[in-house]
């Protein structure tokens, strides 16, 4: 819980790791990633933040612990895992390596699975398997994958349509798509979400929630959000703007507000990439600033900011919220609005 | 005859980054150019090591296409470094084994064409809302800027690149042309020009902070080096 000004926050962290990308655990792919992690890491975090590179590869249970609930004001926290055992060969951010912490802090932490359509049938049982020994209520799918000679895949594969069957068939509602370089085939736009468009029509009982809000691709995020209303944007990656580009992150917020509303926007340190502290301090100051390009944004009131820090992921998750800190009416968010002509699918 | 150094990196200024839409040459990519006597050679360096690899081959060929325009040029080796595919794409464009030949088994379909004109259909409406955003600061109204040609534009930086982003789409832009038209060359009717200046906000907004992160992350990457031909304060946007 973050206070401020007399206003109070419930805080959800809707997507952290608890990541090993340790020397021992890597070949040249996962030094490749950590090391682009690290400089996302770098790039984007005020100096003070940012952690030596040895640390970054591999912390520690109390650091994340300091970091999320006793300084960073995070209420409830929820483990996103990244398997990626092509690169990193006991896997880099499992569901079982995270399952520890949760077993640990079981009302600290919600525990989220995966699933990898390409391993078919069998897959199948095992994450039902997954799903039974945790009671897991969502998934992260990270479709630049890879396994084998494939370098990726889409949701509207037929096999990662069975996979969302299942999902349906176990209760496993919040689906969280995070969209990498590769996938298959590789001549295509890997960033492109016109797949989560299509899953999110065809499994209206199922959250799609769009990792990074579609970063790089915020256009087409945006425009299939006004089209599908059970579509979410999760704003790991876009909230460290916030420091170092703050007019930019503001430009983003009010374009996702415009299209989305305040009510399908989910707070996200990605933790360990960034710490909640200085994100929560500083979206809490946030204002927009007064120039025309803001002109057609709404306000930041305390209100949008409660939800969008704790109340939209509590919603989807079913986590308690104390009385105190629940805002008094949930809004609707704009109406879907008519195609615009800037139409750019070929 | 030794090529010439400007001529060569005037070249490589018009080939850009497909999905920032900017020249290599100020994004820093190009780390390294060496001229000996009719070989040129350059190294490209990326923001990361997973940049999507279908956009890093697109630039190392147009690279080496842009190079071997310049007159006097009969060799090009382009390099790309540190890059997970960088044997691949070098191999495939040097080879000129093409997208698919570079990555067998992975590519399906129109080699990278198709993809090339998603973002050159994303960059004319981006520079289309520049250019626009522009009109209106300067009083113009909406329902005034569909009634204007292409002739009644001023001679702005904003509507030169908007002219060559249309004219790459295969665009009319002659001057009895319709100023703003979709990237299918179609007239946008009246009632839709406020949303269509709209979404087309949102699609600048994506590519100008797209443009912003690789930036910063080529400059934390490589130490904050300038690339050959970037200018100084293209170094610190």
């Amino acid at each position: 819980m973050y206070e401020k000004d007399g206003e109070k926050y419930f805080v959800v962290d809707g997507h952290v790791h608890f990541w090993n990308a340790s020397p021992e655990n890597r070949n040249k792919y996962g030094e490749g990633f950590i090391n682009c992690f690290y400089d996302y890491h770098k790039n984007l975090s005020p100096e003070e933040w940012v952690w030596p590179k040895e640390k970054y590869d591999k912390y520690s249970e109390e650091d994340m612990m300091h970091d999320l609930f006793e300084t960073g004001y995070v209420d409830v926290a929820i483990f996103q895992p990244t398997y990626l055992t092509e690169f990193f060969p006991h896997g880099f951010n499992t569901t079982e390596q995270n399952a520890v912490l949760k077993e640990k802090y079981p009302d600290k932490f919600i525990l989220n699975g995966s699933f990898d359509p390409r391993e078919g049938v069998q897959g199948l049982e095992q994450f039902e398997e997954l799903v039974d020994k945790y009671d897991l209520k969502g998934v992260k799918l990270y479709t630049a994958e890879w396994k084998g000679d494939s370098k990726g895949w889409k949701l509207t594969d037929p096999s990662a349509t069975k996979y969302l069957e299942k999902c349906v068939e176990l209760g496993v509602k919040n689906i969280h798509v995070h969209k990498g370089p590769t996938i298959w085939p590789l001549n295509r736009d890997a960033f492109d979400v016109a797949d989560v468009d299509e899953a999110a029509s065809e499994f209206p009982d199922l959250n799609f929630i769009v990792e990074h809000v579609g970063l790089p691709r915020l256009d087409d995020f945006c425009w299939i959000g006004t089209q599908e209303p059970n579509v979410y944007g999760g704003l790991a990656v876009a909230m460290p703007f916030i420091h170092t580009r703050r007019h930019y992150f503001a430009t983003i917020i009010g374009e996702l507000l415009y299209w989305l509303g305040e009510d399908r926007l989910l707070f996200s340190s990605d933790y360990a990439i960034w710490s909640p502290k200085w994100l929560v301090e500083e979206f809490v100051d946030l204002q927009m600033p007064e120039s025309a390009e803001f002109e057609d944004f709404s306000e930041l009131t305390p209100e949008i900011k409660r939800k969008i820090l704790g109340l939209n992921a509590a919603k989807l998750y079913d986590i308690e919220v104390p009385e105190e800190l629940q805002v008094e009416h949930a809004g609707t968010g704009p109406a879907v609005t008519e195609k615009p002509a800037a139409d750019l699918a070929t | 005859m030794t090529v010439d150094e400007a001529r060569v990196l005037g070249a490589l200024s018009h080939v850009r980054d497909p999905e920032l839409d900017e020249p290599i040459t100020e994004l820093g990519f190009v780390s390294d150019l060496e001229i000996e006597r009719e070989a040129v050679n350059i190294r490209l360096r990326l923001p990361t090591y997973f940049c999507a690899p279908n956009f890093a081959y697109l630039m190392v060929a147009d690279a080496r296409e842009a190079i071997l325009s310049v007159p006097g040029v009969r060799w090009a080796n382009v390099i790309l470094d540190d890059h997970y595919a960088s044997d691949e794409i070098n191999g495939g464009v040097n080879g000129r084994q093409g997208f698919d030949g570079a990555f067998p088994g992975e590519a399906e379909g129109p080699d990278l064409e198709e993809l090339r004109s998603i973002f050159q259909r994303k960059s004319f409406v981006s520079r289309q809302e520049k250019l626009c955003r522009a009109l209106l600061a300067n009083g113009r109204t909406p329902a005034e800027l569909l009634r204007m040609r292409v002739g009644d534009l001023p001679p702005t930086d904003e509507a030169e690149t908007y002219l060559k982003r249309r004219a790459e789409l295969g665009g009319d832009v002659s001057p009895g042309a319709p100023l703003i038209v979709d990237p299918d060359g179609r007239r946008v009717p009246e009632e839709a020009i406020v949303q269509h200046l709209r979404f087309a906000k949102t699609v600048r907004v994506s590519i100008e902070g797209n443009a912003g992160l690789c930036r910063g992350l080529l400059d934390v990457r490589y130490g904050g080096t300038r690339g050959a031909g970037q200018k100084e304060e293209e170094a610190t946007l």
